[in-house]
């Protein structure tokens, strides 16, 4: 099915394209916007975005495969990534990988039967003075254990999700984009990476 | 702990310092204020100059020589690039400043583009930090709607655009040339240099790559004058200023902290930090500035016998007592990096630490280059092989092997960021390497094991 943006995120495209000499230089954002709406970057996606920004698909594929953060396949509701890179790993991020897959019923790289939840490995995520840590869609949970964990996957799963725990600045009211609304229907164990 | 005033980090406490109302009556914009008004941008850059401000991004280039490499033709358009990546394993220091105090950064910013003639300047985040990247937007909207940044700043007929650009998950995109790339709506591949991007950079045209912390130094430079803040450091004259100091891993109080230029990394583990975290597990080694520095192991002395050696001062003691600084740092043969240490107790295995690393790099690489996308790749082979027991002795002299022909021999530095990691580990605990080779990693080490503790019910007191 042919995609494309909603009027109002239409609008953010060409506000954007007002921040750069060239259209070319939009097309990370463009790809964030349409993640954002679409759950991941589907070959429709590429297609409306080579048009939008008069690029070729083979250009707009080549930026969509080299970040991590573009999916090439549908996701999750929620996409948990666990960072793994040393300072979480020497403080337990391990355990709190194994305990995700157990409770979660899938193995990093895949998504949980229910399409809730999909699991990845993340390198350093910035927040090693607070590890371990994951990030779940946009928000850092820090300092984790596996009951704090516990917790917050409840939180999601009853759609009440807990407030980030921003180490220094958890009073502050974020302003954050608001999360993909992930409208594919996401297909079970799904695979991502080849990495286990 | 050191006497001093904090200056980076002195709104972090306040509550909402992010926003302008509270950052402006703690003193923001004052400074962006008079050096529009008052002051010609050669004197900023001299000020600059005169901090011996070395850039935190890793590298540790003075910003006031980098400024200096600007020569804009006619019709060419300067711009001012804002490097906030922050993805060297290890580092999150820059985060701070973004969520805490980001118009410290947007005033740094102003200024810099007015002392270098930019008119546009972007700030590139991780994609990561959307929250971070969210913070920025609001204090930019707070900024524009209160003149300070737009086509008058301050009224001063000298337009200057600032933008947030959200990256996409790749920590190659941190190197410098990379991170133009991907600005640019490319891939993150690195660029041949020269031409450096102060020739040729952003969209072809002269430019200039800080990094965050480097960039939101310079209001407190330049309202205090280059050299009264560059005599804050210990290690003035070369190296000056404060800093934000990073430390995770086995201590009590990992955090960012700011301090002189110049403290020991025993203090900063042992009174910053508040010492390991496990009374009974000693400090085995510590990996000083992010995951590319060489680690520091604190039984080797240095040996610098020689009046004229730059270490001479500190001969005969221990590597951890040497003053965290650039040019100290690099004479003992590894980097201060982005001064974010990662402490790693007695229960730790360093091959393990090698394997961990190295499957970050082998991620990472962005392929360009044989040595660095075949290298990583080999070298996490290898360990994981002798992680499993199934290593051979001679597997330690491949490690070494494979290491030196990365070095030097990659379009940009994230193949001397693998290899000097890997051959400083094997370098200084080489008879760890070579048991395991013979008979595996003992279970005991593995911090896998000997983490789960800390994050089991009851294990720590979070
Ligand atoms: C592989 C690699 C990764 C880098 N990552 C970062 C980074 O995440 N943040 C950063 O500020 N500089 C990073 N740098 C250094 C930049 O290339 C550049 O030197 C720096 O942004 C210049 O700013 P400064 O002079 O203010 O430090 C990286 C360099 C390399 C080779
Ligand atoms: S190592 Fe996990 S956030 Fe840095």
């Amino acid at each position: 099915m042919a995609f494309a943006l909603t009027p109002e995120r239409e609008k953010e495209v060409d506000e954007l394209l007002t921040h750069y000499p060239n259209t070319r230089a939009a097309l990370i954002p463009v790809l964030w916007i349409c993640q954002r709406q679409h759950g991941w970057i589907s070959p429709e996606v590429i297609a409306w975005v080579a048009a939008r920004l008069s690029l070729s698909t083979a250009i707009v594929k080549g930026v969509v495969t080299f970040y991590t953060m573009f999916f090439q396949e549908p996701v999750g509701e929620h996409v948990i990534w666990v960072c793994r890179t040393l300072s979480c790993d020497l403080r337990g991020a391990k355990a709190i990988q194994e305990h995700l897959e157990e409770k979660l019923g899938c193995h990093a790289g895949h998504t949980s039967k229910d399409g809730k939840f999909t699991i990845l490995k993340a390198e350093c995520l910035a927040a090693c003075g607070q590890a371990p840590m994951v990030q779940i869609d946009d928000a850092y949970y820090e300092n984790l254990t596996l009951e704090k964990l516990d917790a917050i996957i409840e939180g999601y799963r009853s759609g009440e999700p807990p407030a980030p725990a921003d180490y220094q600045l958890a009073a502050t009211t974020r302003t954050m984009p608001t999360p993909p609304a992930p409208e594919p229907e996401p297909e079970p164990e799904a695979t991502l990476e080849g990495e286990a | 702990m050191a006497d001093f005033k904090p200056l980076l980090s002195s709104r972090y406490d306040l509550e909402d310092s992010h926003t302008l109302a509270v950052a402006e009556k703690a003193g923001a914009y004052k400074v962006a204020r008079k050096a529009l008004m008052t002051m010609k941008p050669e004197q900023i850059r001299e000020e600059v100059k005169k901090a011996s401000l070395r850039g935190r991004g890793g590298a540790g280039f003075p910003a006031g020589v980098k400024w200096g490499f600007l020569n804009p033709q006619a019709g060419e358009d300067v711009y001012l690039v804002i490097n906030g990546d922050e993805s060297e394993p290890g580092t999150f220091k820059d985060r701070t400043i973004m969520n805490g105090d980001p118009h410290r950064l947007i005033e740094g910013m102003i200024i810099t583009c007015w002392a270098i003639g930019a008119h546009t300047a972007y700030i590139y985040v991780r994609g990561e930090l959307s929250h971070s990247i969210a913070y920025l937007d609001q204090a930019l909207e707070e900024a524009r709607a209160k003149g300070y940044v737009g086509d008058r700043p301050f009224g001063k007929p000298f337009p200057i655009h600032i933008y947030t650009h959200s990256g996409a998950g790749a920590y190659i995109c941190g190197e410098e040339t990379a991170l133009l790339n991907s600005l640019e709506g490319r891939r993150g591949e690195p660029r041949l240099k020269p031409p450096f991007p102060a020739i040729k950079g952003a969209f072809d045209q002269p430019t200039i790559v800080n990094n965050v912390e480097t960039i939101a130094s310079v209001p407190d430079i330049v309202e205090m004058g280059g050299e009264a803040w560059c005599n804050l450091s210990r290690l003035a004259p070369r190296d000056g200023g404060q800093r934000l100091y990073g430390i995770s891993g086995h201590v009590k109080k990992p955090g960012v902290y700011e301090a002189p230029v110049g403290i020991t990394m025993r203090e900063l583990i042992y009174e910053y930090g508040g010492g390991m975290l496990h009374d009974d597990r000693p400090l085995k080694g510590v990996i000083p500035g992010g995951s590319s520095t060489p680690v520091l192991r604190p039984d080797l002395t240095i040996d610098a016998k020689d009046e004229e050696h730059p270490l001479h001062a500190w001969h005969g003691q221990s590597e951890i007592d040497v003053p965290m600084g650039v040019d100290t740092y690099r004479a003992m043969g590894t980097m201060l990096g982005t001064c974010c240490a990662i402490v790693m107790d007695s229960s730790v295995n360093m091959v393990e630490v090698a394997r961990n690393l190295m499957r970050f790099y082998r991620h990472e690489s962005c392929g360009q280059c044989t040595p660095c996308r075949e290298g990583g790749a080999w070298l996490v082979d290898v360990l994981t092989e002798i992680c499993a027991g199934r290593g051979k002795v001679e597997d330690v002299h491949r490690i070494v092997d494979i290491s030196n022909n990365m070095m030097g021999n990659t379009i940009c530095a994230f193949g001397e960021g693998t290899a000097m990691p890997m051959l400083g580990l094997v370098q200084k605990y080489r008879e760890e390497f070579v048991e395991a080779a013979e008979k595996g990693v003992p279970l005991d080490v593995r911090h896998d094991a000997s983490t789960l503790e800390l994050v089991r019910p009851g294990g720590r007191a979070a």
